[in-house]
């Protein structure tokens, strides 16, 4: 398949559509000097990865992502910067002098999974060709289904996890009150 | 639309989480790099899941755990930062040295 044979199919221009601008977004998460952008800059990547799954026909998981991560871990991430003070302004070393030594580590692991992805494309029967599940929509049923029957133990340990990770996060952010101020607020 | 589009975006996010990851010295868009990556993992799992298509869509499962996990990573995490915040009044991760030799 040649690139202009690629680009003859219509749902291609909304890959495009999507992937870029979600690109350049990642690249500004990584090197925005505002930390309050960056977190911004992710929510537009997070949109274009819904935007992706939607073509993959994965709607639930697009869906799930965008309650879970835009709607909540967002919202989450700004509290944490205003609470933590980071710095809300433009700041210039919000990043630090590693920035060639990492620069590198990550070419080399884009370098390393690209290889990897060639020397694989030759292995597998199709891989060159459509996607099989694009256009049909996966029935969430099959996904209920799947938690609830072949999946029911890893479902229920994640919640329980996340139950943990929520009490945890609350016992470890909340302030111990000194036998002082115990008495202070006492009296209030 | 091939799978390889999808895997070569994965890639590249990927790469930029890692990029984040080490570069980054506030711990919060430390966070926003894990964050990075575990969007590219997705990418991935639902690209597969999209080519392979077994009929009881593993692969979006998977994305699902992912993205349940990621929720419960960001929660402990913040809680996390806020309390070294508190201690150390400073939200650098390379301020935060007292294990180092």
């Amino acid at each position: 398949m040649t690139f202009s044979d690629w680009l003859a199919e219509p749902v291609n221009w909304a890959f495009l559509a999507l992937a870029l601008p979600m690109t350049v977004a990642a690249v500004r998460v990584v090197t925005s000097r505002n930390v309050v952008h960056a977190a911004l800059f992710l929510v537009l990547t997070l949109a274009a990865s819904a935007g992706l799954f939607i073509l993959l026909s994965a709607e639930f998981v697009a869906w799930v992502l965008v309650l879970v991560y835009i709607g909540a871990v967002i919202v989450l991430f700004l509290f944490g910067i205003m609470i933590t003070r980071a710095p809300i302004g433009r700041e210039t070393d919000l990043s630090h002098a590693g920035r060639w030594p990492a620069a590198l580590a990550s070419l080399a692991v884009l370098a390393l999974t690209l290889w990897l992805i060639t020397a694989v494309s030759g292995q597998v029967e199709g891989f060159d060709g459509p996607l099989p599940a694009v256009g049909v929509a996966t029935d969430s049923a099959i996904l209920g289904e799947g938690f609830i029957m072949r999946y029911l133990i890893p479902f229920e340990a994640v919640g329980f996890i996340l139950l943990a990770a929520l009490i945890g996060g609350i016992t470890l952010a909340r302030k111990d009150l000194t036998p002082a101020e115990e008495e202070e607020a006492e009296r209030v | 639309m091939i799978l390889t589009q999808f895997l070569v975006l994965g890639a590249v996010l990927f790469s930029l989480g890692i990029y984040g990851l080490l570069s980054r010295r506030n711990a919060v868009t430390v966070l926003l790099a894990v964050e990075l990556m575990l969007a590219a993992v997705n990418i991935n799992l639902v690209a597969f899941e999209a080519f392979w298509n077994t009929p009881a869509a593993h692969g979006q499962i998977f994305a699902i755990f992912v993205i349940t996990i990621a929720a419960a990573e960001v929660g402990i995490g913040l809680a996390i930062i806020l309390l070294v915040f508190r201690n150390r009044a400073s939200g650098n991760v390379d301020e935060l040295d007292l294990l180092k030799w």
